[in-house]
């Protein structure tokens, strides 16, 4: 951008003088400073604001009887110390044989493809519909997808109830992981509760 | 025919013009642009895939640092003319026969996010220096004898009804911590809350159902 500042040849024979010109100034580096600058506040201004995820629980009623759950649909995600996750499905019952507890982990291939594979059904539903709407094939308003989507895991009645229950070892990334994954996965139904004294035993007896 | 001569010019652009553009957007930009609040605490926020942005008012802001310290942050409301903060400080004054001087509930009004017991909220007010008002932000009391973060919550409550809660807490808070402030609120009748996250994007489509 800079300018060539081409001499003029003094003609001969003529006096040198003072040569007349409009007092220019180059602009060229007030200008890329502002460009710095804006582009400086333009990106503050888009990345600063602080993101959210939203959490609805269950309302606390002492009085109110546990909400009968189907066991075969449950799966209980049990968040321990260093991280673990172990989860099995069912419910823990006295005099029944334990369920079978697995271990797991937060990677790609870890609780989210076990969650993939119980909540099947809804979750093609709901990606096939975002497909569509990413290609051009049906024209929704952001607000009417998401009732659609809101719609479809409210009808969703085969799907899995996910059980969230972390003990005192678990830490707070674990929790916002784990509900995380229940996003990426669509998942229409899961709870945060608290550990039963079964459950804590059966985390005491894993081996780290 | 005489050849027409092309005159050599020096390649000049003439820039007021984009000098002009530039600076109207960058008054823009520097006038509109709000200078986030310092955090109470250094907080490692965890990830997540949620787009949604926090709304900038009518929320009420739950800090938990590392060292486990609880902060509180309320807004005046999208019409500062309610002045939720200063009904709130006079509100807590009410509750622990503390009364503030119109000065402190203004300075009060100004500040953003605090954690102090409310018997140094006084001195908090009045110390200019930032680094000795620091030293007595040393979270807010939630023991059972004296839980003064449930009244912080049960007054904001009172006193915003509309104002959502948010709670940012770094990733190694232990759980227990923050399930002990989750009751709170929720005892306060609140049972939808926000946990503030960073960004991160995540890529999963139908292909990455696992085959059978």
């Amino acid at each position: 951008m800079g300018e060539v500042v081409q001499e003029e040849k003094a003609q001969k024979g003529a006096k040198k003088r003072p040569k007349k010109h409009p007092g220019r100034i180059d602009m060229t580096p007030m200008v890329d400073l502002m460009c710095l600058l804006l582009t400086f506040f333009i990106l503050t201004a888009a990345f600063s604001k602080p993101k959210i995820m939203t959490i609805t629980m269950p309302e606390k009623d002492p009085n109110a009887p546990a909400p009968k759950i189907d066991a075969r649909r449950t799966l209980n995600i049990l968040l321990t110390d260093s991280d673990r996750v172990y989860y099995y499905v069912g419910a823990i019952e006295p005099g029944k044989p334990q369920p079978q507890i697995v271990k797991s982990n937060f990677s790609k291939d870890g609780i989210r493809k076990v969650l993939l594979l119980k909540n099947k059904d809804l979750f093609t539903k709901i990606s096939e519909f975002n497909e569509k709407r990413v290609k051009g094939k049906i024209h929704v308003s952001d607000a009417a997808a998401e009732d659609f989507i809101k719609s479809l895991k409210k009808d969703d009645n085969v799907g899995p109830i996910i059980l969230i229950k972390a003990d005192e070892g678990a830490r707070y990334k674990d929790i916002v992981s784990i509900v995380d994954e229940m996003a990426i996965t669509n998942i229409a139904s899961y709870a945060i509760v608290d550990l039963s004294k079964a459950e804590k035993d059966l985390l005491k007896a894993q081996p780290r | 025919m005489p050849k027409i001569k092309s005159i050599a010019r020096s390649p000049h652009i003439d820039m007021t013009p984009m000098v002009d553009l530039f600076s109207l957007l960058l008054t823009f930009f520097i006038l509109t642009a709000t200078f986030r609040p310092v955090d109470p605490a250094k907080l490692t926020i965890p990830n997540s895939v949620s787009e949604k942005i926090a709304p900038d008012n009518d929320i009420m802001t739950i800090f938990i640092s590392p060292d486990k310290k609880i902060f509180f942050n309320f807004d005046n409301g999208k019409d500062t003319s309610r002045h939720f903060r200063a009904e709130l400080i006079k509100a807590m004054g009410e509750q622990y026969k503390i009364s503030f001087t119109p000065k402190e509930i203004k300075e009060f009004s100004k500040k953003s996010a605090f954690g102090m017991p409310i018997a140094y909220m006084k001195q908090w007010l009045s110390i200019e220096d930032q680094k000795e008002a620091d030293k007595l932000q040393v979270g807010i009391p939630t023991d059972s004898i004296d839980n003064q973060f449930a009244w912080w919550l049960n007054k904001a409550r009172f006193v915003n009804s509309q104002a959502q809660v948010a709670i940012k807490a770094d990733g190694n808070v232990p759980y227990p911590v923050v399930k002990k402030v989750l009751d709170l609120i929720q005892k306060n009748g609140i049972n939808k809350f926000n946990f503030v996250t960073t960004y991160d994007k995540q890529e999963v489509g139908i292909k990455d159902i696992p085959k059978q």
